[in-house]
């Protein structure tokens, strides 16, 4: 047993192995803590051979898995001490403890570069290892010129040229726009031409990241890439040790063939005969061996000849040997082996027509599919999830069904969804499709996401043959025992649509249907209880003539629910009990839900997205695109018979209202992309389609920054409303107007979710001819992340578009995101820009605070820049019961009792962003009773920025509707010397 | 490109831990800490691969430690499987007969080598004579 060299070190290293137990080691590490940190306080009488003993003990803690933040700053010094066993230590530690985002590191900059151009080759190598580990942007900006330099170098040893080439690598994969590679070209032709296989080993994975970011600019280093391979599989002139159990650097070779990938092919004839040749060679010149580091570095080769291949499409002969290969290797038992070989034939399923030649395999495929190692069973379901098309789905979705029974918690999920698309894509018929589905509800309720038995539904509305079945199946699966809540909700839903059509079968009256829907109630969640009361409501729609004793079950239902705490589940009970007592109207507003129009399924959609981002890591996948989905086309191409505010004009408005919530009600319109036309109108009611435009009111002409038209003396077309109004009432709640003019109205509706939040702009065209040359383009603040969807160039009449925005909110700031939007109406174009109301608030989660959490966060936050106060004056007047509504609409919670004195108010809420943890915001005002306009507004939180960004965008809020010319305000920041603050301290 | 590496033992101590990614403490103690999970019960019949998160684990046993390399999903698993055993008989090698113990004692010369032998997550010298001799002259400087 070697020891370390450094006696402490070692004793402490045997001390901590000592330990009998975890608390002991605690004891031990903390008092070594300790130790360190007083040592380090009094640098006086500490040698560079303690600090050194020091800070690789800090490293060894580290790895045991304690905190050792508070040695970052001497491991980080120890790099500009002069002598080597010190630096070294320094540099070595610092890429162990620190990453690219530590402000420390920034400190070293200056010695790392004066180490870099100086002389001694031993810095060099330590400062490029260091950069090359963990360099960040600043290193790229200040050293991307010397490494560049030291790389082709011809005085330097290959020690130090292989050090540059992949500290180059780094920087460039980091910071791309930093190092500029323009005219590398020459360069690296120059470094394929490398005699030392350690600098060509690294050049090449330098090489790879400079073709896969622009391979154009590279073809002229192709052939020598092809030369280095033959070099290598040839094994000519390659010295011995660069042989690997025989055979020539089999990660070089590997290297050079991932280069080769990132060309989308070699055209000229004689290099590409050359490396056909050399890939001929591999594929057949590699034999399974006994040795095992022998046989996995031949085949790490033979793999990425076979990607090469793919890649190159090759000819139909060389493809089948390339089959061949990969049907045996899928058989074979050593496990790595056939893992690589499933995977290898996934890919193979995406480049070329060996479909036929590889379902000749489905049966070995399948049995990989029960292998007692989860690696390979993902592969097997990939594969087989690739390979299946009509002929063989209905096998293989029975496999992934009866699979699914057993396998493990973390595969189900994904199973189900794969179960779900492939049944959907091939259904042979879709009885078949509808029992597939409910088989994955009924064995793997918990692992059926939403947007399965959504589709189902979808399927079954749209295809009236279907419906039938599907309520008696859903009636079957009723009569078991113990049924997933999934099932509920699906039978549920299906029975209230269609059970009449069962109604002369036994049991299933619309009595038989309610009663056994209704035994499953005391079990079911409240989403679910929403869902079966939409469905007494259509069972009693159904039950004509009506039966007077259900009548009664179900009102009694009704009433019970009628206090119900939940909002929702009450506003149904109400609604749905005083509609039932209007009779004939009745049978208008619960009528069957129209068919759904015709569109992508959102779960090939959400398969394809992620297939899309693995398929961004891979040379091959990148350039084979996923071919268009061809799910079941079910609908036909009629109209969708319309439903709703169409079809009832007579009845009284409220009854509109209801009727829409209705369209919700059915728990599906709500969550599947919105499909109805006129949900607009539950959005946005009343929607002015009928009515003539109203003439329009004068534009108060301040509000610039809401609407801003582009030439605003042609601009006949005038918003209606004011705009500014809209955003800042949008501000406050999530859905509404956001603009209208006497053609367009422009409608929101928002969900948030800590920093991310899906907003959904509805573009609806209120006349009765064409808008054109529609354009919305969303400018995104810097402190937000938008994801828009593009919006179509035509508008049909009186027909509205929506676009959803996803949004990520990455920081606080009180900037605006902004809509451009502009049409053509006849020939005028119209065009306005619109704020969008994704402001700071609504990244807020009011989440109450106790007394006993309040005040330490409070006194913990003493003053500037974590707390400011300002005396805001020029407020609107408002109570304080007002100001507590504003509050909660800025979604902050106030919290009463927490200030003793009755004219003041104090809020919190959760600010969330992707760059910030949550994080607690505290508001304190204090109001003077005598004078309204003025008050004293404190405000807290563990973000300077946050803080200050909250506390402007309260004053905005407070001081006064946007349409009034804002009221002159001087905010004077005060002192924390000032008398009054501290007293707001001591709250 | 290679994520991080890890040499940890059965009981999920940690023997080394290069990362060519930035990650905060708690995150690599975390990360370390699912590894050691998703390596250690697996059975020596198995593959050496395993997804982990969006990456995966190409892993090897040597006696009671695991060496685990994260990388890409599109890597070449073999490629990588036999660094391992390269960088292995580097060290057995450089402590000629190496166990746990020598890892233990001179974790400070294993991140040595471990420097000339991964850069920036990629391999820099494959050449075991090159590794062993660049270490003579180190040795030589200290």
């Amino acid at each position: 047993m070697a020891l370390s060299g450094m006696r402490g070190l070692s004793v402490f290293i045997s001390e901590i192995r000592n330990c009998q137990n975890k608390e002991q080691e605690r004891l031990r590490v903390d008092k070594e803590l300790g130790n360190i940190r007083t040592r380090f306080k009094n640098e006086k009488g500490l040698t560079p051979y303690d600090k050194k003993k020091y800070v690789w003990k800090m490293l060894y803690i580290f790895m045991l898995g304690y905190d050792v933040d508070f040695g970052h700053m001497e491991a980080v010094s120890l790099i500009s001490a002069p002598k080597y066993p010190e630096k070294q230590v320094g540099y070595l530690v610092t890429s162990c403890l620190l990453n690219e985002n530590h402000d420390f590191l920034r400190l070293a900059i200056n010695t790392v570069r004066n180490d870099i151009i100086g002389r001694n080759e031993t810095f060099q190598c330590l400062a490029l290892t260091m950069v090359g580990n963990i360099g960040g942007r600043e290193f790229a900006e200040s050293l991307a010129p010397d490494v560049q330099k030291l790389l082709v170098s011809s005085s330097c040893r290959p020690l130090v040229r292989k050090k540059a080439a992949l500290c180059l690598l780094r920087l460039f994969r980091k910071n791309p726009d930093v190092v500029n590679v323009d005219g590398w070209s020459d360069r690296m032709t120059q470094l394929l031409d490398e005699k030392n296989l350690g600098v060509l080993t690294s050049s090449m994975s330098l090489f790879v990241a400079l073709v896969s970011n622009n391979h154009e600019a590279y073809w002229s280093c192709l052939p020598k890439c092809v030369k280095v391979l033959e070099r290598l599989a040839r094994n000519q002139d390659i010295p011995q040790e660069y042989t690997y159990y025989g055979i020539p650097s089999p990660w070089l070779q590997v290297k050079t063939m991932r280069a080769l990938q990132y060309f989308p092919t070699v055209e000229d004839p004689n290099t590409r005969r050359a490396l056909f040749e050399v890939l001929q060679r591999i594929l057949m010149g590699t034999d399974v061996v006994k040795n095992v580091n022998k046989n996995n570095a031949s085949h790490a080769v033979l793999f990425e000849a076979l990607a090469l291949v793919m890649h190159l499409d090759a000819e139909k002969e060389m493809l089948s040997q390339c089959v061949a290969l990969l049907g045996k290797f899928i058989a074979v038992r050593e496990p790595n082996i056939r893992y690589l070989g499933l995977e290898n034939m996934t890919r193979m399923l995406m480049v070329t027509d060996v479909q036929d030649i590889i379902k000749r395999h489905q049966a070995q495929i399948i049995t990989s599919l029960k292998d007692p190692d989860i690696s390979i069973r993902r592969r097997a379901l990939d594969l087989l999830y690739g390979m299946c098309d009509v002929s063989n789905a209905k096998d293989i979705v029975e496999e992934l069904l009866q699979y699914l029974g057993t396998a493990d918690f973390t595969m189900r999920e994904e199973l189900a969804l794969k179960a779900a698309i492939l049944a959907e894509k091939f259904a042979p018929d879709l009885s078949w499709y509808v029992d597939v589905i409910l088989q994955l509800i009924d064995k793997a309720g918990d692992f059926v996401s939403d947007d399965i038995w959504f589709r189902v539904v979808q399927f079954v509305t749209n295809n009236e043959d279907l419906q039938p079945y599907a309520a008696l199946k859903a009636r079957e699966y009723l009569d078991k025992p113990a049924i997933h809540e999934t099932m509920v909700k699906v039978s549920a839903y299906l029975l209230g649509e269609y059970s009449h059509l069962l109604a002369r079968r036994p049991g299933c009256s619309p009595k038989d249907i309610f009663v056994i829907i209704h035994e499953k109630l005391p079990t079911v969640s409240t989403p679910t209880i929403s869902i079966l009361l939409s469905t007494y409501a259509k069972i009693l729609m159904h039950s004509q003539p009506p039966d007077p004793e259900l009548q009664n079950q179900i009102w009694a239902i009704f009433s019970k629910y009628e206090t119900c705490i939940d909002t929702e589940i009450q506003q149904r009970a109400v609604e749905y009990f005083a509609l039932s007592r209007k009779g004939e109207a009745l049978m208008d507003i619960l009528a069957e839900m129209p068919k759904f129009p015709e569109r992508e399924s959102s779960l090939i959609k959400k398969a394809e997205d992620t297939e899309a981002d693995t398929a961004e890591l891979s040379a091959i996948k990148s350039r084979t695109q996923q071919q268009a989905s061809n799910a079941l086309v079910v609908t036909d191409q009629r109209e969708p018979p319309q439903l709703g505010m169409v079809k009832i004009p007579s009845v009284d408005h409220n009854s509109v209202s209801v009727d829409q919530e209705l369209t919700q009600a059915n728990g599906i319109s709500h969550e599947v992309d919105h499909p109805q036309p006129d949900i607009l109108g539950d959005l946005l009611s009343p929607l002015a389609i009928e009515a003539p435009p109203p003439p329009p009111p004068p534009v108060s002409e301040d509000d610039a920054l809401a609407l801003a038209p582009v030439e605003e003396q042609d601009n006949l077309v005038k918003p209606i409303g004011d705009t500014a109004e809209r955003f800042h009432a949008l501000c406050l709640k999530d859905s509404g107007v956001l603009y209208e003019d006497p053609y367009v109205q422009i409608g929101i509706k928002a969900d948030w979710r800590g920093h991310q939040g899906r907003l959904v702009i509805f573009l609806g065209n209120k006349t009765t001819s064409s808008l054109t040359s529609v354009e919305a383009v969303v400018l995104p603040p810097s402190h937000l992340k938008l994801e828009v969807s593009s919006v179509p160039e035509v508008i049909p009449p009186r027909a509205q578009v929506q676009c959803p925005v996803e949004v990520v909110n990455l920081g606080p700031s009180r900037d605006v995101a902004v809509l451009d939007f502009s049409y053509m109406f006849g020939t005028s174009l119209v065009e306005s820009k619109l704020r969008l109301p994704a402001v700071i608030n609504k990244f807020f989660q009011p989440i109450p605070v106790s007394t006993e959490e309040f005040f330490p966060q409070w006194r913990s936050l003493a003053g500037p820049p974590l707390k400011l106060q300002e005396v805001v004056r020029g407020v609107r007047a408002m109570s304080l019961g007002e100001m507590s509504h504003l509050f909660s609409s800025l979604r902050l919670i106030v919290c009463p009792g927490l200030d003793p004195n009755p004219s003041n108010l104090v809020a919190t809420t959760t600010f969330y962003s992707e760059s910030t943890r949550a994080m607690l915001c505290l508001v304190r005002i204090e109001t003077d009773p005598a004078d309204r306009t003025q008050l004293r507004m404190t405000v807290a939180s563990q973000d300077p920025t946050l803080t200050f960004e909250l506390k402007e965008y309260i004053k905005e809020h407070l001081i006064s509707i946007p349409t009034a010319p804002s009221m002159p305000q001087q905010p004077q920041p005060i002192a924390s010397s000032d008398p009054g603050a501290l007293l707001a301290g001591l709250l | 490109m290679i994520r991080f590496i890890l040499l940890q033992n059965r009981q999920g101590k940690t023997r080394l831990a290069k990362y060519y990614i930035p990650l905060e403490e708690s995150e690599k103690h975390k990360v370390e800490y699912e590894v050691h999970r998703l390596v250690v019960n697996r059975d020596p019949k198995f593959t050496n691969f395993v997804e982990f998160r969006t990456h995966k684990v190409i892993y090897r046993r040597y006696a009671g430690l695991f060496f685990s390399l994260c990388v890409d999903i599109t890597d070449n698993e073999l490629a990588y499987l036999e660094g391992i055993h390269l960088f292995v008989e580097i060290l057995d090698h450089f402590f000629s007969n190496v166990c746990e113990l020598d890892l233990v004692f001179n974790f400070h010369k294993v991140y040595l080598i471990l420097d000339e032998f991964i850069l920036a997550g990629e391999f820099q010298e494959t050449s075991k004579k090159a590794i062993i001799e660049r270490m003579g002259e180190l040795e030589k400087q200290e």
